[in-house]
């Protein structure tokens, strides 16, 4: 049987004692949601907080509400299951929708949350496996080693942003809230995750807590998210791809386009986005915002599928994104 | 078929409710008092020599009662006799990363893993070898100091007629190469064993196993205790596949442990662990040359394989022999040479899993089929119904064909899933496939050579009316208890759940060999059926006497025993039981079952022969995105010639259940290590290693052929594996359909698929195959060209032969 | 660190039990080790295949990712909680008998998901079985007994 460690566990109900506690402790604490991230990392030995602060009685962390202006906030303890259910999130914003259904299973989803999801951490073959298993291959960069066996040669840890809400995020132009004993700061989702390395995949101090996630209303917009991997369920995404498309009559005004699970951070495909403004979704802009869509995607030896071939599938699934807006 | 009252019907298992109400005790779910939990170290090198292990930290923690170290337990193991290559921990030599070397017992687990981690273990890096290829080179260092050379564990060649010749003068000769990935059971439970030094001295062992009979005999060999104070008990297990069929490191360290604490000793692999346990499906690469005349007839098949066995022998012996024994079942070949190679590579064992051998082969072989269709301008399925093996015949290979029912299950499924309309017709994109397969139902000879009986039940009967059956079979979920019950039942005329079965426990149980090679319907059945029909017997006499009824006019059912003529003149089944244990004393009684003699008596030809052949036919229907390769299978029609159904709903469960389990070796699992990173299992988890879900699995068609086999109890042939067969061959042939590429490797994976696309070639596989230097093979003479099943020009050595066989029982018999 | 037990009142089947555990133990360890409630299995103790299956508050969850003391005050159901008085569920009983528990290992937890999806649905379709059960790992059955089983269950149910 995989164990957890040991660990002192606290489990206040407030923010405000949560992020105290994160503050004295520093990174030695670790937040746990879900825990369908946090445990599975401990059993194996990748990560051994010394305090896990769980989030579980701290009951202002969760909710859904909609402004009136349509704009949506979300709790970051709110489970995957009770979104997925919400009538009107999948109404207004199907492509997070879809991007939720497609986390794992329904058994994950109940206990997962959205914050758990957006603070995932990054994830590589090298790194996801047993204590016993990384001692063989003399531990790696992002876990007590000093080699990042996905590229041997470099100095940096290349393991996978694997999370399918945040490409989603970024293209939706969500906002998140961070908290800590400092104050409140709100970022970008797409700040959030601009980062190089898969060490510190995210762009947050240990101390801060994620309190609360804001997506604006879509102007009228389309989107979609399309997810690869080799079942459709439990699978991670190899490659996700989020788009979302504003338009005043036929032409386009806005584009974004977003990569995940192809490097440490997720990619905007900004070339391809500069080339569908002002056009129409014709099949010649498709392709040329395919074409241009390769750039960027850096696949790896350290996922599911050979990188060759989830580099071929970039523009493939761009394209079909792409269709599916039309 | 019978008119029976139990037997092919809709019964619901004996074991069924303990199993929903999650009341079915498994390995683990077994706790002692004073329990110590075992873990195992496991090395972190792929090849190594031990230098030194210091377990003098882990001793001293708190918490932990004793270490265990290989030297301690010098004696080796495996399960074939040829093969006893294992030790409990390595003592000197570690094979592969997770081979184990050391082993503590603890208050818990916890301990217990903080322990391991403090044993200090040198080692002195050996070159390590992880493509077979590579292996039979003579400059590569061998991991073994036995086998056939260097690290050619075994390599066999036969020739059946004169295979050259008939290729030579076909019109058309295909020349295949083909490989198929290896992979593994990946059962539910992950293995586990109890062990209890009793007070008396003797040691009970409650395990995952499907062959406690084979546990027992390494457990004894090991320990150095004698069989009769060793007790294995097999538990209900929670899948097997047969990746519980070996004797395991960790049963008999848990045992040693167990002795050496005098306290109970438990351990339950994780899941990484279970992955170096594997034995599953070696990867195979196989050679596959075909004649063929315009006419649309086989003229001659030569075969080619080379196994990559990991690095212990486990089965792999009787796998090499299987990756050849059964090309000829199917289809006549009039001549027949098949050449095997099996080597040592430094990873973890192959072995048998469901289709043990035989699954390989017959993808290739069924590629290959598919392809001469084509290329001689016929229907596949046509191709195929023109060349079956004929009934009652004898392959090329001496191999005893009974009843035959590939016909029926082939013309089964063209017809469901209207193949002759729509086959070649489907829109771009969409295909369908066929593949057509067999396999044995139980080994002809025992792993161990001897003349006793393979499988042995005892009955006991109550003077309450109740039966209780004994026998050695381990129900791993196939529902062997309840095929016991039935065929008891059926013959007494008694309620499946009147009797009660014993099974899977060397002191109580007589021997059944164990739940592998699809054997134990057929000889546990068997023996049942004669245990039952003996039992019959005498209640017979004892009840006619009384009823003043002439004996052979008693009718045995619904719980009476009654006069066929005159149905008033009965008495029930449990005054029988009380006359008939008034008139002979206590009754018991005992049946056992042998298997037939195979005419085969060449070298080798003792891999391939079973009482009977099961057949299976199949159909897949799929669309293939060309882009991304990706398949989507729709509908899966399958046909399987099953002799005649004990228990319908089990019937159709194996069925069911192997073309799963064929879908997901079709489609996704591969067992993939890196050989740049120390040899590491690529993806040793549940995530990574992938297993279909629901969302993959499509609705599936099964149509049983019954046509009962006079080996058969019943009539009854397998079905827990030869359905598996067909599937990953008939999805390859699917794609073809679909999208005009040919896949010659499995599993079939999306990125060979976008490959086949963009090759000009159309196809994607292996490009070569390596020469095996394989010198001269065994010649034996068909039985078309009057042979006599032995090698040709070897006469003197049949004697020579028999005396051979002779001494071989005598040592294993001692 | 030192390890004292910690202990709390869980909820279970129904019944309240005063359970003294380990503070890092998961729900799955306390059931099976801690409440000798073997009926929860377990094939990965990661999140990878669902054996270890119950129900929290009526939703199916992975015991092996909850920790045990964090289920103080909730409800917790498990297989050996589904029969009543009556005898087995009709969940039970069509599960055997259709032998959609081959080796039966992966049955508790497949159960608990099917209980939970009855409950909101009680008569579901193909569709909703395949994407409601896909957490629930089964090498034996190729899950199509599983779906007829849970559907004559429903209609069981209905029937009274
Ligand atoms: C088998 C399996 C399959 C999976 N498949 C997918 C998949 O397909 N797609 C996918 O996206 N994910 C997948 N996951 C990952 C994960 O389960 C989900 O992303 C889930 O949403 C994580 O949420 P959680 O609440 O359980 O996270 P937790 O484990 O509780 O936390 C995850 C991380 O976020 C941090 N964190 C959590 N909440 C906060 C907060 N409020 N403020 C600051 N930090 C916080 C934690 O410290 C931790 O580092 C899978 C996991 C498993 C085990
Ligand atoms: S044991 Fe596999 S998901 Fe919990
Ligand atoms: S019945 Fe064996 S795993 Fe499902």
């Amino acid at each position: 049987m995989m164990r957890l460690p040991t660990f002192a566990y606290n489990a206040p109900a407030d923010a405000a004692e949560i992020t105290r506690i994160l503050h004295e402790e520093g990174p030695a604490a670790q937040v746990v949601a879900g825990g369908t991230d946090l445990f599975p990392n401990m059993k194996r030995r990748q990560v051994e907080p010394e305090t896990v602060v769980s989030l579980y009685r701290a009951t202002a962390l969760r909710g859904i509400e909609w402004d009136t202006d349509g704009s949506l906030r979300i709790g970051p303890t709110e489970t995957l299951r009770a979104l997925e259910r919400d009538a009107r999130l999948k109404e207004d914003f199907p492509a997070l929708h879809a991007a939720i259904v497609s986390i794992s299973t329904p058994l994950l989803r109940s206990t997962g949350t959205l914050g758990g999801n957006l603070c995932l951490d990054t994830r590589c073959q090298y790194l996801n496996q047993n204590y016993e298993w990384r001692r063989a291959i003399n531990h790696c960069l992002k876990c007590t080693g000093d080699t990042c066996w996905t590229a041997p040669g470099g100095t940096k840890c290349w393991a996978v942003n694997s999370s399918d809400s945040v490409p989603v995020m970024i293209a939706m132009g969500a906002k998140l809230v961070l908290q800590s004993t400092e104050g409140e700061r709100e970022v970008d989702a797409e700040d959030f995750y601009d980062i190089e390395d898969g060490r510190d995949w995210l762009k947050k101090r240990p101390d801060e807590l994620l309190t609360g996630i804001r997506i604006p209303k879509q102007n009228g917009s389309r989107s979609t998210y399309m997810k690869l991997r080799r079942r459709d369920a439990f699978d991670f995404p190899v490659l996700g791809v989020a788009a979302t498309l504003e338009t005043d009559g036929d032409v386009i005004t806005e584009a974004k386009i977003v990569l995940n699970s192809v490097g440490p951070a997720p990619v905007r495909c900004t070339e391809a986005e500069q080339s569908l403004i002002g056009k129409k979704l014709t099949d010649e802009a498709i392709e040329e915002a395919k074409d241009l869509s390769r750039k960027g995607a850096k696949p790896l030896d350290n996922t599911d599928y050979l990188p060759n071939y989830r580099k071929k599938m970039v523009p493939v699934f761009v394209k079909r994104a792409l269709l599916s807006l039309r | 078929m019978g008119d029976y009252r139990i037997i092919g019907r809709k019964q619901t298992k004996v074991d069924g409710l303990a199993k929903s109400l999650g009341a079915t005790k498994y390995a683990d779910d077994l706790f002692l008092p004073r329990m110590l939990h075992v873990k195992l170290l496991r090395a972190d090198v792929a090849h190594a020599r031990v230098v030194s292990i210091d377990v003098s930290a882990a001793a001293a923690m708190p918490g932990v009662h004793a270490t265990l170290v290989g030297s301690e337990l010098p004696e080796k193991f495996g399960i074939l006799p040829v093969s006893q290559d294992e030790h409990t921990l390595c003592p000197d030599t570690v094979r592969f990363v997770g081979d184990p070397v050391a082993a503590v017992a603890a208050v818990d687990e916890d301990t217990a893993f903080e322990a391991i981690q403090a044993i200090r273990v040198e080692y002195e890096p050996l070159p390590a070898v992880f493509d077979p290829a590579v292996a039979m080179r003579n400059d590569v260092p061998a991991l073994h100091d036995y086998g056939d050379d260097g690290n050619v564990h075994k390599r066999v060649s036969m020739e059946f007629g004169d295979v050259d010749g008939a290729l030579a003068g076909a019109d058309l000769v295909l020349d295949d190469t083909v490989f198929f990935q290896g992979n593994t059971h990946l059962a539910m439970e992950q293995h586990a064993t109890l062990a209890n030094p009793e007070p008396d001295g003797r040691l009970t062992v409650w395990s995952s196993t499907q062959t406690p009979h084979y546990l027992h005999k390494a457990m004894s060999k090991v320990l150095g205790l004698k069989p009769a104070r060793i007790r294995i008990i097999a538990c209900p297990n929670g899948g097997g596949f047969g990746g519980k069929s070996d004797p395991f490191n960790h049963e008999l360290a848990v045992a040693a442990l167990a002795l050496k604490t005098g306290r109970p000793c438990k351990i339950c692999l994780t899941r990484e662990e279970v992955f170096y346990c594997h034995r599953g499906r070696h990867p195979v690469l196989m050679n596959s040359r075909m004649g063929l005349n315009k006419d649309g007839s086989i003229t001659g098949l030569h075969f080619q394989s080379l196994l990559d066995g990991g690095a212990y022998g486990s089965y792999g012996v009787a796998s090499t022999y299987y990756t050849g024994a059964l090309q000829t079942v199917t289809y006549r070949v009039p001549v027949y040479r098949f050449d095997g190679v099996r080597t040592f590579t430094n990873k973890p064992p192959c072995g048998p899993k469901r289709g043990h051998g035989t699954v390989q082969p017959r993808f290739a072989l069924e590629i290959q089929m598919d392809k001469a269709a084509h290329a001689l301008g016929l229907d596949p399925a046509a191709f195929r119904l023109a060349n079956l093996q004929p009934p009652d015949s004898v392959t090329a290979n001496w191999l005893k064909i009974r009843t035959m029912g590939l016909r029926k299950c082939t013309e089964k499924v063209i017809e469901a899933s209207g193949w002759n309309d729509r086959y070649g017709k489907l829109p771009r994109g969409h295909g369908l496939g066929l593949a057509c397969s067999s396999y044995i139902t139980g080994a002809g000879l025992p792993i161990y050579w001897n003349r006793m009986p393979h499988s042995g039940v005892q009955l006991k009967l109550d003077r309450g009316g109740g039966v209780t059956a004994f026998c050695g079979a381990t129900d791993i979920g196939q529902g062997s208890d309840t095929v016991l019950a039935a065929c008891v039942a059926e013959i007494l005329g008694i309620e499946l759940l009147d009797v009660h079965v014993c099974v899977s426990d060397t002191t109580l149980t007589p021997v059944d060999l164990g739940s592998y090679s699809s054997r134990v319907t057929l000889m546990m059945g068997n023996a049942a059926i004669q245990a039952a029909e003996r039992a019959r017997d005498l209640l017979a006499d004892a009840a006619a006497e009384k009823l003043e009824v002439p004996k052979g006019r008693l009718v045995f059912a619904d719980n009476t025993v009654l006069d066929s003529e005159d149905p008033e003149r009965s008495m029930s089944f449990q005054q029988a039981i009380v006359f008939a244990e008034a008139k002979f004393g206590t009754i018991g009684t005992v049946g056992s079952y042998t298997p037939p003699k195979t005419p085969g008596r060449y070298r080798g030809a003792g891999v391939g022969p079973t009482p009977t052949y099961s057949y299976s036919a199949c159909v897949v229907e799929l669309h293939a995105d060309e882009d991304t390769g990706r398949v989507d299978v729709d509908r899966i029609w399958i046909a399987h010639d099953i002799g005649q159904a004990i228990n319908h709903y089990l019937a159709i469960g194996q069925v069911e259940g192997g073309v799963y389990m064929g879908l997901g070796e079709a489609l996704m699992e591969e067992m993939a290590y890196r050989p740049r990173r120390a040899g590491v299992h690529k993806i040793p988890s549940m995530l990574e290693y992938k297993s279909p879900t629901t969302m993959e699995m499509p609705p599936v068609e099964t149509f049983l052929i019954e046509d009962p086999d006079p080996e058969g109890p019943f009539g009854a042939k397998e079905a827990g594996q030869g359905p598996l067969l067909p599937v990953m061959p008939a999805v390859a042939n699917a794609v073809f359909d679909a999208l005009g590429v040919r896949v010659d490797q499995c599993p079939i994976t999306p990125e060979l698929i976008v490959q086949a696309m963009e090759n000009p070639d159309k196809r994607s596989g292996p490009k070569s195959y390596p020469d095996l230097r394989i010198e001269k093979p065994v010649r034996v003479k068909t039985a078309e060209e009057g042979g006599d099943g032995y090698e040709v020009d070897q006469v003197r050595k049949k004697k020579q032969l028999a005396r051979e066989r002779r001494t071989d029982e005598q040592k294993t018999t001692q | 660190m030192t390890l004292r037990r910690i202990a709390k009142r869980l909820l279970v089947n129904g019944e309240e039990h005063e359970v003294s555990f380990l503070p890092h133990r998961t729900l799955l360890e306390v059931l099976r080790e801690d409440m000798a409630l073997t009926g929860t299995k377990h094939g990965c103790e990661l999140g990878e295949c669902g054996t270890c299956t119950v129900l929290l508050d009526g939703e199916p969850v992975l015991s092996c990712l909850v920790l045990a003391r964090e289920c103080e005050g909730r409800e917790i159901e498990t297989v050996e909680g589904l029969a009543g008085a009556s005898g087995p569920h009709p969940l039970q009983h069509r599960f055997a008998e259709l032998n959609a528990a081959q080796c039966g290992y992966c049955t508790p937890g497949m159960l608990m998901t099917a209980m939970s999806v009855l409950r909101k649905t009680p008569a579901p379709d193909r569709e909703t079985l395949r994407r409601e059960l896909a957490g629930n790992l089964c090498r034996c059955t190729g899950y199509l007994k599983i779906y007829e089983a849970i559907e004559m269950a429903a209609e069981d149910l209905q029937d009274g």
